[in-house]
């Protein structure tokens, strides 16, 4: 891989390259800048900031995971994106998409940590297994654990991809026997962005990565790390379904009347009202369609632990230590009933026990209504 | 039938619940109410038939809209109770809530032989609140505490006022999961309910065992002590003299 030229081109410099016009560049800018809510002014720094700035070298990692972030970050709608972040000239190290592999790779990878330590953008997909001394996950011969605490201490940023990097996704649920660790539990003192999600959407993916291109820092987090531009919105309050929502209109269950009118799907389980995403504002492929719009309610698979945090397809989470199918009303209504029975008990018993004390207020009441 | 044919004790009135403390108590009973109704509907929506179109209807955004107003009801009401605990009379007073002396366990296990065990060789008084009902007074204090914080770190993001904002930051009390906060927020309910069911039941039991007007203490502010206890009350401050 060709990966330290003497002068790096920039960004623009190498799509002019590959054949794209200025007018595709203005187009990709003008995206990015709206789906980054910058206005119509932040466009041009974008555009700015991509004509000379030469790139930014990338080493994206992978360890615990499927593979959707990637995969979802390729399907990401403008080509740019992915000529520009995943081609070979922009990622220098990625298991999955380089040409390289063995120990090729892993000296293209040290060569970039070498060459551009500081400056390079350490990106991570899945989580890091710390039990057992990390045999769970093993690249090269090094622990994943290792890996992550190399190329982390060289780079500028990290970003950390998907629900996996961000909280553990599915191998951190419990009782999570590899001890999947995020990414932000590993490593201390570099700014981290949280990009949550199972996957993240492609476009909120380029999205952060172009914020830190073209302005060169950090887009604002939330206070869990998050990008605020995409994960300050509730799913439930950009979720075209609302108005069924609001209306109290629900879907029953999946094969129902009410499914096929479109209704509002929190009673089979969406979490939209806990999730924070931009699904029900950029969607996905390319607009087509998001979770929701096909008929299926939110997982919530942007929130820290969601796989432990209830049934997927219903509003209440089991209670804690109480077994399947008991959630917090069924063992409120168990309570309560326990409660009712101890006051009827109470009752008869204060009836006889008290019989004295009662009695005596009766006579004295009824010897003062005489007197009346 | 009762052996004492002694004439009618003669009982003195005595102020015991101040105006405040009575419109925060009944306001606060409303406000539960209103929230356990809505917040149990929220949990779990009916399953309502209907053929007429989305826009016509806003019946869950109406039931959300009485939970989120009786929330602010209810906590101002709360930070107004906890002003009075200061400024109120001494049977509003604060010291009555918290277990912080010896005396305050002595009185609360007194309460639970006579009014719990129902022992009869003893009895306890008590004007105001008694200790193990003050006690637990506490503790829904906690679960009020608990539940504003909850509420409004789930409401926050609905609501553009920094003061819902205040609190959006519990959420790492909770490991960052919106949906843990949710279902404790939900389980906590209950506590309420338990807790109205045993605190109107005995409010029943300590009018009909004592007769001192309990019921309608929180109507007029009026308990009814007999004279002796005055007398006592006198007399060991003579001997303490
Ligand atoms: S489908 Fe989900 S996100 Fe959409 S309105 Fe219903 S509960 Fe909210």
């Amino acid at each position: 891989m060709a990966i330290t030229p003497s002068r790096r081109p920039t960004y623009y410099e190498e799509l002019k390259a590959k054949g794209y016009s200025r007018r595709d560049f203005m187009k990709f800018c003008a995206m990015m800048g709206a789906y980054l809510g910058l206005e119509a002014s932040g466009i041009a720094q974008v555009a700015n900031a991509l004509e000379t700035t030469p790139r930014i070298p990338v080493i994206w990692l992978h360890f615990q995971e499927c593979t959707c972030c990637s995969e979802s970050f390729i399907r990401s709608s403008h080509p740019i994106v992915a000529d520009i972040l995943l081609d070979k000239i922009s990622l220098d190290y990625t298991e999955t998409l380089m040409a390289a592999s063995g120990h090729r790779a892993e000296a293209a990878m040290h060569k970039t940590m070498q060459d551009y330590n500081g400056e390079y953008i350490l990106c991570v997909e899945g989580s890091v297994p710390t039990a057992d001394d990390g045999v769970y996950c093993c690249i090269g011969g090094r622990t994943a654990e290792q890996v992550l605490e190399e190329t982390a201490a060289g780079a500028k940023a990290i970003i950390a991809w998907g629900s996996c990097a961000c909280n553990g996704c599915v191998q951190a649920a419990k009782p999570n026997p590899t001890s999947a660790t995020p990414v932000h539990k590993l490593v201390k003192g570099k700014p981290i962005v949280k990009v949550p999600g199972c996957p993240p959407i492609g476009e909120v993916m380029a999205g952060v990565i172009v914020h830190i291109l073209s302005f060169g820092r950090l887009p604002a987090l939330d206070r869990i790390g998050r990008p605020k531009a995409f994960y300050s919105k509730r799913v439930h309050d950009t979720c075209y379904r609302r108005p069924f929502y609001d209306a109290g209109l629900f879907v029953e269950s999946f094969d129902d009347a009410n499914a096929k009118k479109g209704y509002c799907l929190y009673k089979v389980g969406c979490k939209g009202p806990m999730t924070y995403n931009a699904c029900g504002v950029t969607k996905w492929n390319n607009g087509t369609s998001f979770p929701i719009q096909s008929g299926h309610g939110c997982f919530g698979c942007s929130e820290e632990n969601f796989w432990d945090n209830g049934p997927l397809y219903r509003q209440m989470a089991n209670f804690p230590g109480f077994g399947i199918e008991s959630n917090a009303d069924t063992i409120g209504m168990v309570a309560a009933g326990v409660t009712a029975a101890g006051i009827a008990a109470h009752a008869i018993a204060t009836n006889f026990r008290k019989a004295k004390v009662i009695d005596e207020h009766i006579e004295e009441g009824k010897e003062a209504e005489k007197e009346l | 039938m009762a052996s004492s044919i002694a004439s009618p004790k003669k009982l003195r009135r005595v102020f015991v619940w101040e105006l405040p403390v009575r419109i925060y108590h009944w306001l606060n009973a409303l406000a539960i109410v209103a929230l356990i109704a809505t917040g149990y509907l929220i949990g779990n929506p009916p399953a309502l038939l209907s053929a007429s179109e989305a826009s016509e209807r806003f019946f869950f955004g109406w039931i959300k809209f009485i939970h989120f107003a009786a929330a602010y009801i209810f906590f101002f009401n709360f930070i107004f109770r906890i002003y009075w605990s200061f400024a109120g009379n001494k049977y509003a007073h604060w010291r009555n809530f918290l277990p912080i002396s010896k005396q305050f366990f002595k009185d609360m296990w007194a309460v639970i032989r006579i009014d719990i065990l129902l022992k009869k060789d003893t009895e306890h008084v008590a004007v105001g609140h008694n200790a193990l009902a003050g006690f637990f007074y506490f503790l829904t204090f906690l679960a009020f505490i608990l539940q504003s914080i909850t509420g409004f770190a789930l409401y926050a993001n609905m609501s553009d006022w920094w003061f819902a904002d205040l609190f959006s930051r519990a959420g790492w009390l909770f490991w960052n999961e919106e949906f843990a906060m949710r279902n404790w927020h939900h389980a906590t309910m209950w506590f309420f309910i338990i807790f109205a069911m045993v605190h109107i039941y005995l409010v029943f039991y300590h009018d009909y065992v004592e007769g001192r007007g309990e019921i309608s203490s929180m109507g007029g502010g009026w308990k009814f002590m007999e004279e002796e206890f005055f007398e006592k009350k006198e007399e060991k401050e003579t001997k303490a003299k």
